[in-house]
């Protein structure tokens, strides 16, 4: 009765084999087409069997369909089979939902571009190995569309290849990702050895009745997959290709850079869930960076000019906040937070494209000013999307968010100073969201005549998308509203069924009043952080020049990323170079080199001194025969 | 009896002039010959030994080496023409192309 969501995966794969090898033939037409034909089955595919799910009764709610038998040999099997349960199907709604409305938002942003072909075939490629990732029921299949996904990015990243800033951003991209990706693997080896098989619910199943609660083999199977979810989700140490990621065309930003791919690190934790939680010191781990990452890039974010590099920190930023989620083993909430995020960032990155769109490329906001009078659907809905990040209460953003940060405060995992990191974060993230916003939209014009003759509001088939992500924006944090605030909270419910309660200390009570008490604080940061930057874009412009000055070595600081890159490029890429260099001009040359031109100096050797049996007189050679028969009768004489 | 070891002497003898005559002689055509004789002092035994064990297999030897020498020799022969028509000598001294 669920076989059909085969055909999930199975239909951006059909919209990638055929633009992939007919695109550069067919009419940008038919091209879109069939990319957002592929997509939208997968889509009302994925409605249809999230409706199915939720008809069942809780405890029936996971379901698994085989296809096939990909690998079998020895102990080791591996199917590829689809594992559809409340996660995988809320991620399904997700990348097919908002990846549908990407698609069609493409149209009207990549409508001038030569290799459109080209972009929705990478774009629907994506698709498929982000659902073959969320779907998959083994390791296996879900490492297949980690790597999948890290080769979309890679190749988008670089889709306009022609500027080389953009193809290194892609390597940058993609070397970090193997960084993380080599954890990932590590972790999925010690899986293996562990337990026998890398199906899920096998290793989950053993997990619980194998692995004490705390143990070596959780803790280092854990650790190695939380260093694969710091690759691609963009956490500390490995965030850095991010920030170039956002190289690429818009839509991809918003598809793979902030709604889905980078929290596939997000969406491996709460898979696993059962081995996180019998490695408390691992969930620690996982909450501290993600506590630090959220405050660090937030920091980051504040005075960045660039639109999309604001987002681009933000989006780390919000990571972080999901890792803080998923660490208290709070993981519904989590990934409560990661939806709600893929529909406002979605719609921030989205509404940037459709504003650099109509600036007719230019993305320093310091350029612009005062545009919601040229481009008012994009202005409003740009704004609905700030307020939703920035934890306005009511919308999507507000409701998860404190999810998290009560979640980060009240669990037994948690602690009052990951809360107050998340809350800080939360007060940062309205002020740089808000003072983007104020600076693209509001005060004095600062471009030049020419962009400003130009300035025109985008196409329906950006605008649409655009507004129904608003509205999910506004409406998509009602399902899970808190049980303080008189919500059912059924988000929390739903998910219920993933999670495996192990060796879990006791839960601790709270009363509501103090639920309320952190919610009205957090919110207040946030209104603090939103006063701050209307006093410093709207009211005082000149305060923020003033204050520049004053702290002229921290604004540097700040300004300049705290010189991680730099950072990274000395030790690293240097060491990695020093090192090519000094195993190449030693190694290679003395080792390798010498023994392979010593071979050939010994045969030269042995050769020289052979040859001179060679006279070339029939007469000697008849000689040796001679000899040769003398020597053998003479064995047989004697 | 006599007559026997008379004829395996000869053959003997045949073989060991084809040897000599073939390791000192330098001219290429003398060579040749030497190695006939060495194929036909075999041949001189083989003929005996059947003749002494009344047996026929060392006859039906005899033909098989008269019929490859006789291959050989028309083989050998247009070689040696060749030869001499390349370098214009027969004198192996100077055939030493082969050497290492």
């Amino acid at each position: 009765m669920f076989r059909y969501i085969v055909f999930i995966p199975l239909f951006p794969a059909i919209g990638t084999f055929l633009n992939g090898i007919f695109g550069h033939r067919f009419t940008k037409n038919a091209v879109h087409t069939v990319a957002i034909t592929a997509i939208g089955l997968s889509f009302l595919f994925s409605l249809y069997a999230f409706f199915q799910l939720i008809s069942l009764p809780p405890h029936a709610r996971v379901i698994e369909e085989t296809v096939y038998s990909w690998i079998s040999t020895g102990n080791f099997s591996v199917n590829v089979a689809f594992l559809l349960d409340p996660l995988s199907s809320i991620m399904l709604l997700v990348v097919t939902g908002v990846g549908f409305l990407i698609h069609i938002y493409s149209v009207g942003y990549m409508h001038h571009d030569k290799a459109y072909w080209r972009f929705f075939t990478y774009l629907n490629l994506f698709v498929f190995a982000m659902l073959l990732l969320v779907m998959g029921n083994n390791f296996l299949m879900m490492f297949v569309g980690w790597e999948g996904v890290g080769l979309c990015s890679y190749l988008l990243i670089g889709f306009w290849y022609e500027d080389n800033n953009n193809a290194n951003a892609g390597k940058k991209a993609f070397v970090v990702n193997r960084i993380g990706d080599f954890g990932f693997i590590l972790g999925i080896f010690l899986i293996f050895t562990t337990f026998g098989t890398i199906t899920y619910r096998d290793v989950f199943d053993k997990a619980t009745m194998m692995l004490p609660y705390g143990g070596t083999i959780a803790t280092a199977i854990t650790l190695l997959l939380f260093v694969g979810a710091t690759g691609k989700s963009a956490q500390i140490p490995l965030y850095v290709w991010l920030p170039d990621a956002m190289a690429g065309p818009t839509p991809v930003s918003a598809l793979i850079h902030a709604a889905t791919m980078v929290t596939a690190g997000v969406y491996m934790i709460a898979r696993c869930n059962v081995l996180y939680s019998l490695a408390p010191f691992s969930l620690g781990v996982v909450a501290t960076v993600g506590a630090i990452t959220a405050l660090f890039a937030a920091t980051m974010g504040l005075l960045q000019r660039d639109i999309k590099k604001v987002l681009a920190y933000s989006t780390i930023s919000q990571l972080g906040y999901m890792f803080l989620g998923v660490g208290v083993a709070a993981y519904s909430a989590g990934v409560f937070h990661l939806m709600t995020h893929a529909f406002f960032k979605a719609l921030l990155f989205l509404g940037a494209g459709s504003v650099i769109h109509a600036m007719g490329g230019e993305q320093d906001i310091m350029k612009m000013g005062g545009l919601r009078r040229y481009i008012p659907k994009t202005f409003l809905t740009f704004f609905i999307g700030t307020l939703a990040i920035a934890g306005t209460p009511g919308l999507a953003g507000f409701f998860s968010k404190d999810e998290i940060l009560w979640q980060a405060f009240s669990s037994p995992h948690g602690h009052p100073v990951l809360w107050l990191i998340g809350a800080v974060a939360a007060g940062m993230t309205s002020f740089y969201m808000f003072r983007l916003t104020f600076l693209t939209f509001f005060g004095k014009e600062r471009m030049d005549e020419h962009t400003k003759h130009h300035i025109h509001e985008s196409p329906n088939s950006m605008v649409i998308p655009l507004m129904i992500l608003a509205l999910l924006s506004i409406i998509g944090g009602y399902v899970g509203i808190p049980e303080a605030l008189g919500g059912g909270n059924h988000f929390h419910h739903f998910f219920e069924p993933v999670i495996r309660h192990v060796g879990e200390p006791k839960e601790e009570h709270f009363s509501h009043a103090l639920e309320y008490g952190l919610m009205a604080t957090s919110v207040g940061i946030a209104v603090i952080g939103f006063l701050i930057s209307y006093t410093f874009y709207i009211k005082n412009p000149e305060l923020p020049e003033r204050l520049k000055n004053s702290m002229a070595g921290l604004y540097k600081l700040i300004f300049n990323k705290y010189y991680v890159d730099e950072i990274y490029e000395f030790v690293f890429v240097n060491g990695c170079k020093g090192l090519g260099t000094l195993l190449w001009q030693k190694f290679d040359v003395l080792v390798v080199d010498g023994i392979v031109n010593g071979v050939a100096k010994v045969v030269e050797i042995l050769g020289e001194t052979v040859r001179k049996l060679q006279t070339g007189y029939v007469q000697n050679y008849a000689v040796g025969i001679l000899l040769g028969i003398v020597v053998i009768l003479g064995i047989f004489i004697f | 009896m006599i007559l026997t070891n008379f004829h395996l002497l000869v053959g003997i003898l045949l073989f060991s002039i084809g040897v000599l005559g073939f390791l000192i002689r330098r001219n290429l055509l003398v060579c040749f010959m030497s190695i006939e004789l060495m194929l036909n002092s075999v041949n001189l035994i083989f003929v005996t030994y059947s003749n002494m064990l009344k047996s026929t297999i060392g006859l039906m030897y005899v033909f098989f080496i008269m019929a490859v020498a006789a291959a050989e020799v028309s083989i050998g022969l247009a070689i040696i023409i060749l030869l001499f028509r390349q370098k214009g000598t027969v004198d192996m001294d100077s055939l030493n192309t082969l050497k290492g």
